[in-house]
């Protein structure tokens, strides 16, 4: 109804919803404030004075490129682990009936309702029965746990709004297996795809808890900025790392977003 | 003449389920064949035997004269136009209609241009650039029957082709099937439960009921002589008479069909009746009446007087309008 949608909020609820906002908010924006703050020992306010030269310190530190090398391979390979065999499952799950399905189905998406304490002890666990020495390869694997989860939760969604007669009519039309996949299956879930790799993508990145339990001597990213805080020299270096984590995190959520928004046209039914 | 599909002795079984259940099946080269039957009487699974879509359980399928069983639907050169069309979403109509050309190879030149050809042979000359999903329900299917016919397939099947259709479309559709597959001489075959639809396009029909034929004929076949009480009542709800009663009336033991429209209500007919309903439909009313503790259906044309509910009336037909079903029991 477009009178609702023009009728002006009253002003009570105009001042709670900027509170609101503002509460989320505010303390993001002050983290952003004292990447410029002059004082490196503590988070003083207002900043005594504005600088660039944090910076060019973080830039020149090799720890936190250490750090950020490897939360970027760790996402980067556990999201592609997560695109293959999410996608496979929600396949598996969607189009076709065997026995046991919802209950794979819910096996799969176990892991994110898990808390992540639950996942870490377990893994841990796990790769010390296995004798399995810790490295990047281990949390990687504690990645994928809820990688996956991410993936088959947007392909699952896509696979049911797409017609499963399309397969058979590409069949029918002379397409084998193979280029069934290429011109139908892939365009009709590639955006379902591309959504689910880059929420997995971020959640790997700033991942802390299955990390602290499945990781050894290495530091990724937010576990390098935990240890960080604890130590009162050139505090703000952290304060610019947390601004590269928002903004790496923070494109892929809001590309996913547009993706998955507009893919009702891309796998639409046809009705 | 050389038959386009045959079934020797077909069957698929689910488990307990016999979808299709030792089905013998004839359909002749350029024939537009209907397969009639309820839901769930087999006769989606049939043509999808016929596909590729299904594999057989037991017996042996031959598209022309060529064994079909364990050939996957790629390589069949059969083509179906899916009940839910299915158009690819992501493809504008030309790529849709072009598509399996596409996969065949042939460059993009000449599939544009066989594409355009089949857009203007279902009357959707200039339509290639559009989404699916901005056409009608009735440009859709034909937009399915031209990617289908683009191909050349040598039998085209058709899934409840008319089914997602208004009654008016339908009506026109089933014109223009028809006279398309008589211009182009190709074996259609077309599943529906719509027995008006099967009677009116079909050269002949096969009438489906759990998973078996009950009879092939053409439409006149199926609709005059109907071989058991089941094909008498699908196609076209007629009477049946119990033996009992034919016994007494045509001194014959065996069940039989008499159709609505051959029963009169008249003041010099043979036999007593009680009227006890009356349903208007438009063209005819549908009057039912007791019979001999039986209940019988009579069509009465518009501007005939009628008569009342609860009247007692008499009743008659032609000897030749009962139909003796002496196979089916």
């Amino acid at each position: 109804m477009p009178s609702d949608r023009t009728r002006k909020a009253p002003l009570g609820l105009k001042i709670a919803a900027g509170l609101g906002l503002a509460f989320l908010h505010l303390p993001i924006l002050l983290i952003f404030i004292y990447a410029f703050t002059t004082e490196e020992k503590s988070y003083q306010w207002p900043p005594p004075g504005l600088t660039l030269k944090w910076f060019a310190v973080t830039w020149e530190r090799p720890d936190v490129w250490q750090a950020l090398t490897l939360s970027l391979q760790v996402a980067a390979v556990s999201t592609a682990i997560a695109v293959v065999l999410g996608s496979l499952c929600a396949a598996a799950v969607a189009k076709s009936h065997f026995f046991g399905r919802e209950v794979i189905s819910l096996l799969v998406i176990l892991p994110i309702a898990l808390p992540g304490i639950i996942t870490g002890i377990a893994l841990r666990s796990a790769f010390h029965l296995a004798d399995i020495p810790y490295s990047m390869w281990t949390i990687i694997l504690g990645h994928a746990t809820f990688c996956v989860v991410v993936v088959y939760n947007n392909a699952v969604a896509r696979f049911r709004r797409t017609s499963g007669s399309l397969i058979e009519a590409s069949m029918d039309l002379g397409a084998n297996g193979f280029q069934t996949l290429r011109h139908v299956i892939l365009p009709n879930i590639g955006t379902a795809l591309l959504a689910g790799g880059m929420l997995a993508f971020a959640l790997s990145f700033d991942e802390v808890i299955v990390t602290t339990f499945t990781a050894g001597q290495q530091q990724t990213l937010p576990i390098w900025m935990l240890e960080e805080l604890v130590r009162p020299r050139q505090r703000p270096v952290t304060n610019v790392v947390a601004m590269v984590v928002v903004l790496v995190t923070f494109l892929p959520i809001l590309g996913a977003y547009y993706l998955t928004r507009d893919g009702d046209k891309v796998a639409g039914h046809g009705k | 003449m050389q038959s386009a599909v045959l079934f020797k002795n077909v069957s698929r079984h689910y488990g307990e389920v016999r979808a299709v259940d030792a089905v013998d099946l004839e359909v002749r080269a350029g024939e537009f064949f209907a397969m009639l039957g309820p839901s769930g009487s087999g006769k989606t699974t049939s043509l999808r035997l016929i596909a590729g879509f299904e594999q057989p359980t037991a017996g042996h399928i031959e598209i022309f004269g060529e064994t079909a069983e364990g050939v996957p639907p790629y390589r069949r050169n059969v083509n179906t136009v899916f009940q839910d069309y299915a158009l690819f979403p992501h493809m504008s109509v030309r790529d849709n209609v072009a598509y399996g050309l596409m996969i065949a190879g042939t460059g993009k030149k000449e599939r544009f241009a066989k594409a355009e050809e089949a857009l203007e042979l279902v009357r959707l000359p200039g339509y290639g650039d559009r989404a699916p999903s901005a056409l009608s329900g009735g440009q859709r299917q034909r937009v399915a029957l031209a990617r289908a016919l683009v191909n050349q397939p040598k039998v085209l099947l058709l899934d409840e082709p008319l089914g997602a259709l208004d009654l008016k479309l339908r009506e026109q559709m089933q014109e223009e099937l028809k006279s398309l597959q008589q211009s182009l001489g190709i074996t259609f075959i077309f599943v529906t439960h719509d027995q008006g639809e099967a009677l009116s396009m079909a050269d002949r029909v096969a009438v489906f009921d759990h998973g078996r034929i009950q009879q092939v004929g053409t439409p006149e076949d199926i609709y005059q002589r109907p071989d058991t009480a089941f094909v008498a009542d699908f196609v076209g709800s007629s009477n049946i008479l119990p033996a009992d009663v034919v016994q007494e009336l045509a001194g014959k033991g065996a069940q039989a069909s008499l159709r609505p429209e051959a029963v009169r209500i008249g003041p010099g007919e043979a036999h007593e009746a009680t009227v006890t309903g009356l349903s208007y439909t438009g063209a005819v009313t549908r009057v039912s009446l007791a019979f001999r503790e039986m209940h019988l259906t009579a069509l009465v044309a518009a501007g005939t007087p009628l008569p009342e509910r609860g009247d007692s009336v008499r009743i008659g037909w032609d000897a030749s309008a009962l139909h003796l079903m002496e196979r089916g029991a």
